[in-house]
């Protein structure tokens, strides 16, 4: 039971940590009709989240609701990948202050939903059949928004000298990041056994097959990836999602006692 | 959301577009008059009088900027929404008036002026939008209060705009109500509930009622007295109620609505006139209204300097797409050779 709840939350946490990032481009997309697909992104992800954070509420069968796992638990506590909760622009330390840079944005999207199109499509088997359920929701939604972030990566990648830039910065900056993906966390190695969850390492040649094909059509180089290996999913993240968290959180833990 | 009323001028002192044409075809004035006293639609292909395009591109521009700069006030809100449902109410709902933004802007290109063309009118000041937006959002009931206040007044304004005698915006109005006052309802539905909470948030609400009551009666435009552009929009069925009567038909919504909800709104002369059966208000501050029309309101510079930076930010997305369609437009010239 436990490993099925560790496992919905760090799928949950992904889900409500991009969400919430997303979300910051509402009223400042590049184009009107950016603003509103990227609006849209974050609705999904949201959504994906309060389905799993339910369903995590659920199982712990003590009163938890969505709003106390998304409101009121601490970065340590928070599964989700560390590529996620990085602000929209190159690498700066947690209190820095930079412009969005829509290229960031969609390389991350197109990485994540690369991904998140075989996680869906494998979790719809998933012996907790609740989840399997939101797996087949939420696979149509991850493949628009695969649709989407590589439609734009092309055009970014093949478009102007500066697009190109951007898009190989963006790449170069969080490629390394998905080393992530492939690391198998505690929780995760639970809910394979349990028959939950999926094991990420066997969508490795499938993701990357995606993201190959995707940079060739967009002339991006594929950076060779060394160094750090994030361990978000373990709780240990970057100095960004505690500032990411203090202000989604805050008028929650404000008014504790509030019904909204 | 938010159309002012069109007799808002564009630059201060400006006034609006004459309104006979001298040197129209008489024989296409008098069919397009026909049409108009008929109560028939004005279609994109048709012939119209110069001013009465231009009018139109004025109202359903300045009702699109609305949208897109309204969306900046609540978007404020969205990173702290106080729960996950909330979060996605508020997304969905920014969402939809970025939607409205685009399907006026895209009534207003049928008129023949580009959505780049409108655009730039925003950005250099010289267009206008629903002054309501340069006020801050300070507490999370301010969602909730725009919703209820501000989109409700905005539906009062636009119901009769479906009826509109320029088809593309009379049916675009149609849309846009119904989701406006979806709007309104999950608003004030979001007051109701934090009216049930703590005191802290029933003071929160409070606050937001008693920030933006008066300028919600603003809205609606100056009073009927000084309105001398009413008259042509009326003519021309742009503008069918008169900003009076639509501010008496808002307030008089509005009252039983405040006492269901259990706030105080701000204004000790509200009274029910059983003589008028309407509820009498007190003044409106008509030189506060025009202040921050003309700039001077306390977040004019930061609404219009967000919305530049964003379009300015933009443009190298904007241009790798274009240069991205060429080159595939290219591509496909040379296969085909």
């Amino acid at each position: 039971m436990s490993a099925t709840i560790d496992y919905l939350l760090h799928l949950a946490d992904n889900a409500v940590v991009l969400g919430q990032r997303d979300a910051e481009w509402c009223g400042h997309g590049p184009i009107l009709e950016e603003d509103l697909a990227l609006a849209n992104v974050s609705l999904d992800l949201i959504g994906q989240a309060r389905l799993l954070y339910q369903r995590a509420a659920e199982l712990k069968g003590d009163g938890t609701t969505e709003d106390q796992l998304a409101y009121f638990r601490d970065s340590q506590a928070f599964r989700n990948y560390t590529l996620l909760e990085l602000p929209h622009h190159g690498a700066l330390v947690g209190y820095a202050v930079a412009d969005r840079d829509y290229a960031a944005t969609i390389v991350r999207n197109f990485l994540y939903s690369a991904l998140m199109v075989h996680v869906w499509d494998a979790l719809q088997t998933s012996a907790d059949s609740t989840l399997a359920g939101i797996a087949a929701k939420s696979l149509k939604e991850a493949t628009y928004h695969l649709h989407h972030s590589r439609d734009w990566l092309v055009r970014m990648g093949d478009g102007t000298d500066e697009s190109h830039a951007r898009a190989q910065a963006a790449v170069n900056h969080l490629l390394p990041y998905t080393e992530e993906f492939w690391t198998v966390s505690p929780a995760e190695a639970a809910a394979v056994e349990a028959g939950v969850g999926v094991d990420v390492r066997s969508l490795r040649g499938a993701w990357d097959a995606l993201v190959n094909d995707a940079l060739a059509e967009a002339t991006l180089t594929r950076p060779q990836v060394r160094g750090y290996v994030p361990q978000g999913k373990v709780g240990l993240h970057s100095e960004h999602l505690g500032f990411l968290l203090a202000e989604m959180q805050s008028l929650a833990r404000a008014h504790p006692d509030g019904c909204w | 959301m938010y159309t002012q009323s069109f007799n808002v001028p564009d630059q201060a002192g400006q006034k609006t577009v004459a309104v006979t044409p001298s040197t129209e075809d008489a024989e296409l004035m008098a069919r397009f008059d026909a049409r108009i006293d008929a109560d028939g639609r004005i279609e994109p292909q048709d012939w119209m009088p110069e001013a009465y395009r231009k009018t139109l591109v004025r109202q359903i521009s300045q009702h699109a900027h609305s949208e897109i700069v309204g969306m900046l006030p609540e978007g404020n809100w969205i990173s702290r929404a106080p729960s996950l449902k909330r979060k996605a109410i508020l997304i969905a709902k920014v969402q939809d008036e970025g939607g409205h933004g685009l399907y006026l802007y895209s009534a207003a290109e049928t008129l023949g002026t580009s959505r780049d063309q409108l655009l730039e009118g925003l950005h250099s000041g010289k267009a206008k939008y629903s002054s309501i937006f340069n006020y801050p959002t300070l507490n999370w009931a301010d969602v909730g209060a725009i919703g209820w206040l501000v989109d409700g007044a905005a539906i009062m304004n636009q119901i009769p705009l479906c009826r509109c005698s320029y088809g593309p915006y009379s049916r675009a109005m149609v849309r846009v109500c119904k989701e406006e006052s979806f709007h309104q309802r999950q608003g004030y539905e979001a007051l109701l509930v934090m009216m049930k909470g703590t005191q802290a948030q029933r003071d929160m609400v409070q606050d937001a009622v008693n920030r933006l009551w008066w300028k919600c009666l603003a809205m609606f435009g100056p009073p009927d007295a000084d309105s001398p552009n009413s008259a042509q929009g009326m003519r021309w069925g742009i503008k069918r109620i008169s900003n009076d009567d639509l501010r008496q038909k808002f307030v008089d919504a509005t009252v039983p609505q405040a006492k269901v909800l259990g706030i105080t709104l701000p204004d000790p002369d509200l009274k029910w006139n059983e003589a008028r059966q309407h509820y009498d208000y007190g003044q409106i501050d008509w030189q506060e209204f025009w202040d921050t029309v003309e700039g001077n309101g306390p977040c004019n510079k930061e609404r219009l300097a967000t919305r530049v930076k964003a379009h300015n930010d933009g443009q190298w997305v904007r241009d790798a797409a274009q240069a991205y369609a060429r080159k595939q437009q290219e591509r496909a010239m040379k296969e085909a050779a």
